[in-house]
C-alpha cells in the first residue's frame, strides 16, 4: 500500500525486538469480544490513486460549480478571485504539514505569519489586537457574546435583526446550555435596520449589542450611537463582519466605537468550499485581551537576543485552564489564516481599496438593472456588494427555478428564515468582481420570465 | 605546454578553526534566510494584484465611506512569493521528517487528497446553493458518514463540528439534550485524571461540574472508584480510549455497562482512534458519543494549527438529538439537506445548529479520499503498523529511558517515557530541544500530567523502519547525554532558526501586533 | 501586627480589622516566573476559601483563595504593571489585596512563621 512504508520483512524484524509473534498479539489488552479478527466486512479494499481520483471526480462533476454559471450567492460566503500564488504558497509542505507551533524554535514561519495576520486583522477592523483565528464567523460571534458576559458579568445579549440567521441559531444553541438571555426579532423587509429599537432596549442588564455590518440584507448603518449608548450602560458593542472586503470601502467598526469585532474571513484567500473550512476573525480593544478566546502569537527574543515569536497568554486556554478556560477552542484555522494573510499582502491597502470599489460598482450596476425588472423592488437604500430584492413571488421557488435554468441567482430569505413567512419574497443577491455584465443581464432576463 | 593558471580553486582551503561559524553581514546563513515583517518591507501603495478598471458610479455606502488609512502593506507577487517561501523554511513539517507528537497523529498527508479537494466541483460551490445543484457534495458527506458509522459501529454521525474540541462540545450537548428530554437533570461529569485538558473545559462549558476519576498504578481508569462514584447526579463519563498513557482501557465495556446502569452516558474522546481503526468498533464497547479528529486518523493536513474537523458518532440513544444540518439519502437515491427549512417535526429533538454551514467540506473530501485509498484492509493495516511502530520505539528505548507503564504489556499507538533517571537539573525539555538539533520534531512533553516529565511519542504508521531506527539512535544518544549531565544539552537547540525563546517576556509584556518603532517609543 | 500563614501558601498580616494577603516566597519559587496577576475588585466580599485572585506563570494559572472572610478594601495595583514583584518581593511589595476582616476567629488555627517553615520543610 502506497502510504505504508513497512515491508513484511521489516515487520517481522520489529516484532522480534518487541517480543511479539504477530501484530494482532499487540492488541492483547482489547477484550476478545470487542476485537475484530479480520477486516470489517462489506467495505471495499484499498484502491489505486487513479481509481479514487475517478470516483471523487465523478462526484465533483455532479455539482454545479460557481464558475460554470452566472453566480449571485452570498449571505455569509462570497466568491472572489484568489491569485494563483496564494494556493501555491499554502501548499508548501512546511506550512501544510506543520503542527500548531508549540516548538517555536522550529515554527518561526507559522508564528511570524500569525503575528502578521493578527496585525492585518486588527488594522482592518480598527481594533488594537486580534487573535490567531477561530473556526468560522458564526462560532467567533458566539465566542464574542461569551466574552462580553465574562467582562460585564451580565447575561443579556441584544442581537440585531440584521445578524445572519445562522449566527443567531449558533448563539441560540449555545445559550440553551450557558443560560444567556438572547433578545432577537426576525427582521422586517424594509430599508432600515433596527438601530432605533436596539437603542431603546439597551439597559443595565445588557452585556452586549451584536450588530452585523453590512447586515444580512446588505444594509449599512452608522453604529456610533449604539456604541455610545451601550458604553453609557456599561455594555459592549460587538460588530460582526461577514464580508471583510467591504472594509476596503467602509469606515471600520473600531472607528465607530466597537469593543469586539468578529468576522468571517473566507472571502479573502479561502474560497467557497461548500461552507468550510472557513476562517473566524476576532479582534478587540487591548484592555480585554486576557478575556479573549483562541490562540495568540506574541513577539519576544531568543537566548541570543534575536527577535522571534511564540504562542503566548496560553493560560487562557483549555489545555492549561481545564474547566476554567475562556473557551473550548483548540485547533483553529491556521492554514486559512495563512491564505487570508497572503491574499491581503498581495492586495495591500491600494489593492483592497480598488477591489472594494469594483465590488461596489458592479453591485450598483446590478441593483439598477435588476430592480428595473417588473415584479422586482430593491429593498436597500445603502449596500456594499450585496442587496435584497423583494420579488412578486416566493423567492425560494424562484431561486430553484433559476437554478434549473443554470443560474445561481441569490439566496432566498425563506431558506434562511423559514419561520418568517412575511420575508418569503426576499432574495439576497451578491455581486463581486467575478460577476460580469453578461451575468447580470442573464439574471435580469431570467427573472423577467420567471416572474411574468 | 600551455600553463593556464587563472581560474577558481577546486579543493577546499584549510578550515578556519578559530572562527568555524563566522558572523555574516546580513544575518543570513546561506540557505537559512532571515525575513523581515511585511510591515517593514511593504508599502500601502504596493500591490501584487491588477484589476480591470470599471466605471465608478456614485457611492451608495450610506455616508460611511472609509476616510482613514487602514495601514495594510502590500508586496508585488515576486516579493510575496519570496516572503512566504523564506518563512516556510523556518518551519519543521511532516514533509521534512518524523514528527512524533504524541496524541496528535502526525502522519503523512497524501497529495491526492489535496488535488481532490481542489476540484472545482468541490472547492467552488456555495454552501447555500440550491440542493439540486450540489448533489455530489451531499453524496461525499453521506458516503463519509457511512464509513465513519461502519468503522465505529455507531448509529449516527454529526458531521458539522469544526475540530476535536468542537466535537466534544457536540457530544456533550447531545448528552445534555437527551437527559433533559427525559426530564433527568444531572450535574456532574466524571473525567479521568489523565484526560486531555479539552475534556474538563468542554464539560464545564456545558454547565457541568467536573470530578476526577483516579487511575490505577498500571495507568488505567480505576473501575472500582468509578463505580463507587456513579449515582443519580452523574450525567456522563468522558473516557479517552486508547488513553493518553498509550494504553487500551481493558475494562471499557464494564465501565460502559456500569455507567449505563446508573442512567448516565459514555463519551469517548476519539483523538487516539488511529490505534484501533479497523480492529475495534467503539460501538461494541458501549460508547454513546465519540468525536473523530479527521486531521488525525484520516490524515487531513494540520496546516500549522488547523483547520481540523471533528465529526461525532452517536449511539441510538443520542441520534435524535444530533445538530442541524445533516444529509439524508432519499428513496430515489438523491440527497436532501436537513436544515431549519426542512427539519420539521421528524427532527424536532435536534439540539440546534453549531456552525453557520455544513462543517468542514474541504476536510470531508480529503478524508474520504484517504479512506477510499486505504479501504477496509488498508485501515486495518494502518492501526497495526501504528501500534507496531510505537512498540518498536518503546522496546528499543526502555533500557535507557524510564517507561512508567512499560511493564504492563504492549502499548498502543504511542510510547510513554518519564524523566526519571536523568541527571540532576536535566529535564524532558532538554531532551526535546536536543531532538530539534538532531533534525526531529520533539515528542509531546509534560503530557499526560499524571507522569512526571512525560515524553509521549507517537510515530504513526507512515514511518519507515529506517526513519524509526535513526530516531531511536538520536533519542538514545540524548538520553545518555542527559543522564551523564552534558551541560551543552541545556543550550539546545543550536542549529535551529532560533535559540530557546523567552516566553516569560512575551507573556509579561504582550506585543501581539506590529507597531512602528516610533509609535511604540512615543507610547512609552 | 502579626503575620499568619495558611497551608495554601498565603501569608496574612493583620493590623486592626485589616488583613493584607499575599503568597509566600516558597509559593513564588514553585510557580516560577509570574507573568500576570488578576486581582479582586474593591468592595468584593469573600467567604473563607473562595477564589479571590489568580496568579499566572507562562504555563500555569493558580487560584489564590481568600484565607479568611472579608471585604476587599484595596488591591495592589503595582502588580498589574509589574507582576515580577511577586517573584522579587513576595512577602512585602508583592502583596495581593487587603481585606476588612468579618470574622477574626477564622485566624485561629492558622500557622505562625515557625510552623509554616516546618510545614514547608515537610513537603
Amino acid at each position: 500500500m502506497r502510504y505504508l512504508p513497512l515491508t513484511d520483512i521489516d515487520r517481522s524484524a520489529m516484532l522480534d525486538v518487541v517480543g511479539a509473534s504477530s501484530i494482532d498479539d499487540l492488541f492483547v489488552d482489547v477484550p476478545a469480544e470487542a476485537r475484530l479478527s479480520a477486516k470489517i466486512a462489506g467495505l471495499p479494499d484499498h484502491a489505486s490513486e487513479l481509481a479514487v481520483e475517478r470516483h471523487m471526480g465523478k462526484l465533483a462533476r455532479q455539482n454545479l460549480s460557481a464558475g460554470d454559471a452566472p453566480f449571485f450567492l452570498g449571505a455569509g460566503a462570497y466568491r472572489h478571485h484568489v491569485p494563483a500564488s496564494v494556493d501555491h504558497l499554502i501548499q508548501r509542505g512546511e506550512f501544510l504539514t506543520a503542527y500548531t507551533p508549540y516548538q517555536p524554535e522550529i515554527a518561526q514561519g507559522t508564528l511570524q505569519v500569525l503575528f502578521e495576520f493578527q496585525t492585518q486583522v486588527a488594522r482592518l477592523f480598527g481594533c488594537d489586537v486580534a487573535n490567531a483565528s477561530m473556526y468560522d464567523g458564526s462560532t467567533a460571534c458566539w465566542e464574542a457574546i461569551g466574552m462580553a458576559r465574562r467582562i460585564t458579568k451580565r447575561g443579556k445579549a441584544l442581537l440585531s435583526n440584521g445578524l445572519h440567521p445562522h449566527y443567531v441559531s449558533v448563539a441560540r444553541t449555545m445559550a440553551k446550555f450557558t443560560g444567556d438571555d438572547l433578545v432577537y426579532r426576525t427582521p422586517e423587509c424594509d430599508g432600515e435596520s433596527d438601530g432605533v429599537e436596539l437603542l431603546r432596549e439597551i439597559d443595565r442588564d445588557t452585556s452586549c449589542v451584536v450588530v452585523q455590518y453590512p447586515d444580512i440584507l446588505g444594509r449599512i448603518s452608522d453604529l456610533s450611537s449604539i456604541a455610545e449608548k451601550a458604553h453609557e450602560a456599561g455594555a459592549l458593542l460587538i460588530v460582526v463582519v461577514t464580508e471583510p472586503v467591504a472594509l476596503g470601502a467602509l469606515k471600520s467598526p473600531g472607528e465607530m466605537g466597537a469593543d469586539i469585532v468578529v468576522g468571517e474571513g473566507q472571502s479573502i484567500g479561502v474560497g467557497l468550499q461548500f461552507g468550510g473550512p472557513y476562517l473566524g476573525l476576532f479582534a478587540c480593544k487591548s484592555k480585554y485581551v486576557r478575556q479573549m478566546p483562541g490562540r495568540l502569537c506574541g513577539e519576544t527574543v531568543d537566548a541570543a537576543g534575536q527577535r522571534g515569536f511564540v504562542l503566548t497568554l496560553s493560560t487562557r486556554e483549555q489545555h492549561i485552564r481545564r474547566e476554567k478556560a475562556t473557551s473550548n477552542i483548540c485547533t483553529n484555522s491556521g492554514l486559512c489564516a495563512l491564505a487570508f494573510s497572503i491574499h491581503m499582502t498581495l492586495l495591500g491597502e491600494a489593492g483592497l481599496r480598488e477591489l472594494a470599489e469594483i465590488n461596489h460598482a458592479r453591485a450598483c450596476e446590478a441593483a439598477d438593472i435588476l430592480s428595473a425588472v417588473p415584479g422586482v423592488r430593491l429593498l436597500n437604500e445603502s449596500f456594499f456588494n450585496e442587496f435584497t430584492l423583494v420579488l412578486s413571488k416566493d423567492a425560494r421557488e424562484v431561486a430553484r427555478t433559476l437554478a434549473e435554468r443554470g443560474i445561481l441567482g441569490g439566496v432566498s430569505l425563506g431558506r434562511l428564515m423559514p419561520d418568517a413567512p412575511e420575508l418569503a419574497n426576499g432574495l439576497i443577491v451578491a455581486v463581486t468582481e467575478m460577476t460580469t455584465s453578461e451575468d447580470i443581464r442573464a439574471l435580469a432576463d431570467a427573472l423577467k420570465e420567471v416572474l411574468a | 605546454m600551455t600553463m593556464l593558471k587563472e581560474g577558481r580553486p577546486t579543493a577546499p582551503a584549510h578550515v578556519n578553526k578559530e572562527h568555524p561559524d563566522p558572523a555574516t553581514a546580513t544575518g543570513n546563513r546561506a540557505l537559512m534566510l532571515e525575513e523581515p515583517l511585511i510591515f517593514e518591507i511593504g508599502s500601502t501603495e504596493t500591490t501584487g494584484v491588477d484589476f480591470t478598471p470599471v466605471d465608478k458610479p456614485a457611492s451608495r455606502l450610506g455616508g460611511l465611506e472609509r476616510k482613514r488609512s487602514i495601514g495594510l502593506p502590500g508586496l508585488s507577487e515576486q516579493e510575496t512569493v519570496r516572503h512566504y517561501t523564506r518563512l516556510s523554511r523556518q518551519n519543521y513539517a511532516i514533509d521534512l521528517g518524523l514528527f512524533p507528537l504524541g496524541s496528535c497523529t502526525m502522519k503523512h498527508n497524501p497529495r491526492l487528497n489535496e488535488k481532490v479537494a481542489r476540484m472545482p466541483g468541490f472547492a467552488d460551490i456555495h454552501p447555500l446553493a440550491p440542493v439540486a445543484t450540489v448533489q455530489g457534495a451531499l453524496a461525499v458527506i453521506h458516503e463519509l458518514a457511512e464509513w465513519l458509522k461502519t468503522l465505529t459501529g455507531m448509529a449516527a454521525v454529526a458531521m458539522s463540528p469544526k475540530a476535536g474540541a468542537h466535537g466534544e462540545l457536540c457530544g456533550l450537548l447531545a448528552i445534555r439534550a437527551a437527559l433533559e428530554a427525559r426530564g433527568d437533570a444531572r450535574s456532574v461529569i466524571l473525567v479521568p485524571e489523565s484526560a486531555h485538558g479539552t475534556n474538563p473545559a468542554t464539560a464545564a462549558f456545558c454547565g457541568y461540574k467536573v470530578e476526577d476519576i483516579p487511575a490505577t498504578p498500571d495507568g488505567r481508569v480505576d473501575l472500582a472508584a468509578l463505580k463507587a462514584r456513579l449515582g443519580p447526579d452523574v450525567a456522563a463519563v468522558m473516557i479517552t480510549n486508547p488513553n493518553t498513557c498509550g494504553l487500551f482501557e481493558r475494562d471499557m465495556k464494564a465501565i460502559s455497562d456500569a455507567v449505563h446502569a446508573a442512567g448516565a452516558l459514555v463519551y469517548c474522546d476519539g483523538a487516539n482512534f488511529n490505534a484501533i481503526v479497523g480492529r475495534v468498533r467503539p460501538g461494541d464497547l458501549g460508547v454513546d458519543a465519540m468525536h473523530i479528529n479527521l486531521h488525525k486518523t484520516f490524515s487531513t493536513p494540520h496546516g500549522g494549527g488547523g483547520p481540523g474537523s471533528g465529526p461525532v458518532v452517536l449511539s441510538e440513544a443520542l441520534a435524535p438529538y444530533a445538530p442541524l444540518p445533516f444529509v439524508e439519502k432519499l428513496a430515489d437515491g438523491s440527497f436532501a439537506l436537513v436544515e431549519e427549512e426542512t427539519a420539521g417535526e421528524h427532527h424536532a429533538g435536534s439540539f440546534g445548529r453549531m456552525v453557520a454551514f455544513h462543517g468542514q467540506m474541504g476536510m470531508f473530501t480529503r478524508a474520504l479520499t484517504y479512506i477510499l485509498s486505504h479501504g477496509a484492509d488498508g485501515l486495518r493495516q494502518v492501526s497495526g503498523d501504528a501500534v507496531l511502530n510505537a512498540n518498536y520505539i518503546l522496546r528499543s528505548l526502555d533500557s535507557v529511558l524510564d517507561a512508567p507503564f512499560g511493564g504492563s504489556g504492549p502499548c498502543m499507538h504511542e510510547a510513554l517515557f518519564s524523566d526519571k533517571g536523568l541527571a540532576e537539573g536535566f529535564t524532558t525539555l532538554d531532551i526535546a530541544k536536543g531532538l530539534i538539533d538532531e533534525g526531529f520534531h520533539p515528542m509531546t512533553m509534560y503530557f499526560p500530567l499524571v507522569v512526571h516529565g512525560a515524553m509521549l511519542i507517537e510515530p504513526t504508521e507512515t514511518e519507515s523502519k529506517a526513519a524509526l531506527d535513526q530516531f531511536i539512535m538520536a533519542l538514545r544518544s540524548l538520553a545518555e547525554r542527559a543522564k551523564a549531565g552534558d551541560e551543552a544539552l541545556k543550550g539546545a537547540p543550536y542549529h535551529a532558526p532560533r535559540r530557546r525563546l523567552d516566553e516569560t517576556l512575551a507573556a509579561r509584556k504582550p506585543v501581539l501586533v506590529w507597531i512602528e518603532e516610533a509609535l511604540a517609543e512615543a507610547a512609552e | 501586627m502579626s503575620r499568619y500563614f495558611t497551608d495554601e501558601h498565603e501569608w496574612i498580616d493583620v493590623e486592626g480589622e485589616i488583613a493584607t494577603v499575599g503568597i509566600t516566597d516558597y509559593a513564588q519559587e514553585q510557580l516560577g516566573d509570574i507573568v500576570f496577576v488578576e486581582l479582586p475588585a474593591e468592595g468584593a466580599t469573600f467567604e473563607k476559601g473562595d477564589d479571590a485572585a489568580v496568579v499566572e506563570s507562562v504555563k500555569a494559572a493558580s487560584d489564590v483563595y481568600a484565607p479568611i472572610s472579608g471585604e476587599v478594601v484595596e488591591s495592589n495595583g503595582a502588580l498589574e504593571d509589574e507582576p515580577a514583584l511577586v517573584n522579587s518581593d513576595p512577602e512585602e511589595d508583592g502583596w495581593f489585596f487587603k481585606l476588612r476582616i468579618t470574622d477574626a476567629s477564622e485566624l485561629e488555627g492558622l500557622m505562625n512563621e515557625k510552623a509554616y517553615k516546618a510545614f514547608v520543610a515537610g513537603l
